[in-house]
């Protein structure tokens, strides 16, 4: 009846996006029964989770010695994977506060959805240090300054204690930033429902939100604050988990540039990832409309620049190592580069520097059956940048006799498989639970959404 | 509609020009308790409104400040004063080392705070407001915009609430209701 009694003027319904028809669009997945598809691409996840499953019950009830680290590399894949996922996270704080705070307004179509990737992602490192602890319902003895019988606290100079405080606000802040930003989304979905369950939940989701420019007022600028904060926060995150390499005294971790070395891998490795995930998303969901060729051009246009950074950070180190004059440096970047890890390095490099440079032409940018292999192996070469970092400084350690090649064990594979399968069921969940498209944001840049003298009239 | 406690006076309008105008009207008429509904965030409402400017920012850079200096005197007290160990041959206060936690906690309280200032002051929490009962309430979430004029305003009378939003340029003006009286309305919602 609301509909009948509405005497909009002069609703001409001449523009392709409007704010009705972008409700319709995003919350299209939620408000109908899952495809035959997303059944399957579920059981699959769920399945893969289990593998995580298994290998937490051996690592706990069997020991630590279940994963292959040995003497000398003691890191091996559970810090190789706690690097790759932190950095898988940072592309989602990239997008949603970085890009806000410049302004770009293209990334409104991709921000929510690169944000939720951002929790899952930080979930998932979370796990490896937690099970490298060996005890994880102890953890928190360990990792965090609460007083026990033992009247000692933690070491507050260790770099590995900067990274769990790091790590634990860069999860908390992104998940108050992500929910800040669902709230009106959750309240147009509660507004909606047909059904008395439905807005319930999303009723509670919602937070009550109802619109009123008094709360605007502060939710914007609160909002602003979030970026504000969540900028300098994404940067030092990863400057710190570069940290527990990089002030540590073992040669070819023991450098200055690892910091921005870190951050630019972090950025070229989550912005492969949300186009990786979300290319299959807006075929899925039919969302192509919104997120659009044009914003997959400029996420690939980033992907090929932090390449270059990357590339950059790699010759710089082979150059350094050779002229600083120091002996074991010089020695384990030629390690490095024609060791046994050598494989792994041409993999790393190939993967991260030679192959996105095909990102170079346009038409490749734009095709989305070309630019998909590029995007995967870009994931490829940035796991394998971390298990380069650890495992070629640590299996050639000062001391020869104990030399040591690392092999992953079953456990380390399922492990690793099994945080897939989490990051792939959360993401699942999501598109169906979530809008995966921040409609609010995307409604206020709209060309006729704003006040003529407000912005509103051009385009 | 026996009893019904009159909860305020909700008028309705479908473009950003037409809210400014019609905010401009109200606030000039000199009503206090009163506001706009919007599906996003509108450029210059504030002012049309006649609101001031968020104070959130003090709010969040105390508290945050509080956090850091926090942080500090924590890292003191425990790896100083409490239980104090030498690292790397360094002096007892080396606060460099002490600098990235002191960050990460301003960082974190700071979040915190603006996430509970929402709570407070940005209409998160509001689950029981009497708006959500009325159905045209609920195209304001998707492409329209409400005016809504509070019954606890000192001015407020229903014949001049109606008038003022109707000359404001509002269409579909409203008595706002709480829901018991609206049974009309209600039933459309559910099932």
């Amino acid at each position: 009846m609301s509909e009948s009694t509405k005497t909009t003027p002069d609703n001409a319904g001449t523009e392709v996006m409007t704010n009705r028809n972008i409700d319709e669009a995003v919350f299209r997945p939620l408000e109908t029964k899952p495809s035959m598809l997303w059944y399957i691409a579920l059981s699959f996840s769920l399945a893969l989770t289990s593998l995580f499953g298994w290998a937490a019950y051996q690592t706990v009830f069997v020991g630590i010695g279940t994963w292959g680290n040995n003497n000398p590399v003691g890191w091996g894949w559970g810090i190789t994977n706690f690097v790759f996922w932190v950095g898988i996270g940072h592309a989602g704080t990239l997008i949603s506060a970085i890009l806000y705070l410049l302004r770009q307004r293209w990334r409104t179509a991709i921000c929510r959805f690169a944000e939720a990737m951002t929790i899952v992602a930080v979930i998932n490192a979370l796990q490896f240090p937690l099970f490298h602890t060996g005890r994880p319902w102890l953890a928190a003895y360990w990792l965090l300054p609460l007083p026990n019988q033992n009247n000692i606290w933690i070491n507050f100079r260790s770099p590995l204690a900067w990274d769990v405080f790091a790590v634990s606000t860069y999860f908390l802040v992104s998940l108050m930033f992500w929910y800040a930003g669902l709230v009106p989304d959750f309240a147009s979905i509660r507004d909606r429902a047909k059904n008395g369950w439905r807005k319930l939940i999303y009723g509670l989701l919602s937070l009550g939100w109802n619109g009123s420019n008094r709360g605007w007022r502060h939710y914007e600028k609160g909002y602003l604050l979030f970026a504000g904060l969540a900028t300098p926060l994404v940067l030092s995150v990863h400057s710190v988990v570069s940290f527990d390499f990089a002030v540590s005294v073992i040669p070819g971790w023991h450098t200055t540039i690892f910091p921005p070395y870190f951050v630019a891998g972090a950025i070229f490795s989550g912005f492969a990832m949300v186009s990786t995930i979300m290319i299959i998303v807006r075929k899925v969901c039919h969302l192509e409309h919104m997120i659009t060729k044009d914003h997959l051009d400029l996420m690939n246009k980033v992907v090929v620049a932090t390449s270059l950074m990357v590339g950059y950070a790699y010759s710089i180190e082979l150059f350094i190592a050779w002229y600083s004059g120091g002996l074991y440096e010089q020695f384990a970047f030629l390690n490095r580069i024609s060791g046994p890890y050598a494989w792994a390095y041409y993999c790393m490099v190939t993967c991260n520097v030679i192959v996105p440079q095909l990102l170079w032409f346009k038409k490749i940018r734009r095709s989305v059956l070309l630019m998909y292999p590029v995007v995967i192996l870009v994931n490829v070469g940035m796991w394998f940048e971390r298990f380069v970092i650890i495992s070629s400084s640590l299996h050639a350690d000062f001391l020869p006799s104990s030399w040591d090649y690392f092999i992953p064990t079953a456990v380390d594979v399922c492990l690793f498989l099994g945080t897939f399968g989490i990051f792939f069921t959360f993401i699942l969940l999501f598109c169906r639970l979530a809008p995966s498209i921040a409609t609010t944001e995307m409604k206020a840049t709209l060309p006729s959404s704003q006040p003529h003298h407000h912005g509103g009239s051009d385009a | 509609m026996h009893n019904s406690k009159l909860k305020g006076m909700v008028g309705m309008v479908s473009k950003p020009d037409a809210l400014i105008k019609a905010a401009e009207t109200v606030r000039d008429a000199g009503y206090k308790k009163w506001d706009c509904h919007t599906p996003y965030p509108v450029h210059g409402l504030d002012d049309a409104m006649g609101l001031k400017e968020s104070f959130l920012p003090f709010i969040v850079l105390g508290v945050g400040l509080l956090g850091g200096v926090g942080a500090l005197l924590v890292q003191t007290y425990m790896n100083v004063w409490d239980y104090p160990v030498i690292i790397g041959g360094k002096d007892m206060f080396s606060w460099p080392a002490f600098v990235p936690i002191i960050f990460e906690l301003f960082v974190l309280s700071a979040g915190f705070t603006i996430f509970g200032c929402l709570f407070a002051f940005g209409g998160f929490g509001k689950w029981a407001h009497p708006l959500h009962d009325a159905d045209l309430m609920k195209r304001v979430t998707c492409d329209e915009f409400a005016v809504v004029l509070d019954a606890k305003d000192e001015m407020f009378n229903e014949e001049n609430a109606k008038g003022l939003l109707e000359r404001a340029g509002c269409f579909d003006v409203q008595p706002l209701h709480e829901k018991n009286e609206c049974t009309e309305s209600s039933a459309g919602g559910d099932e």
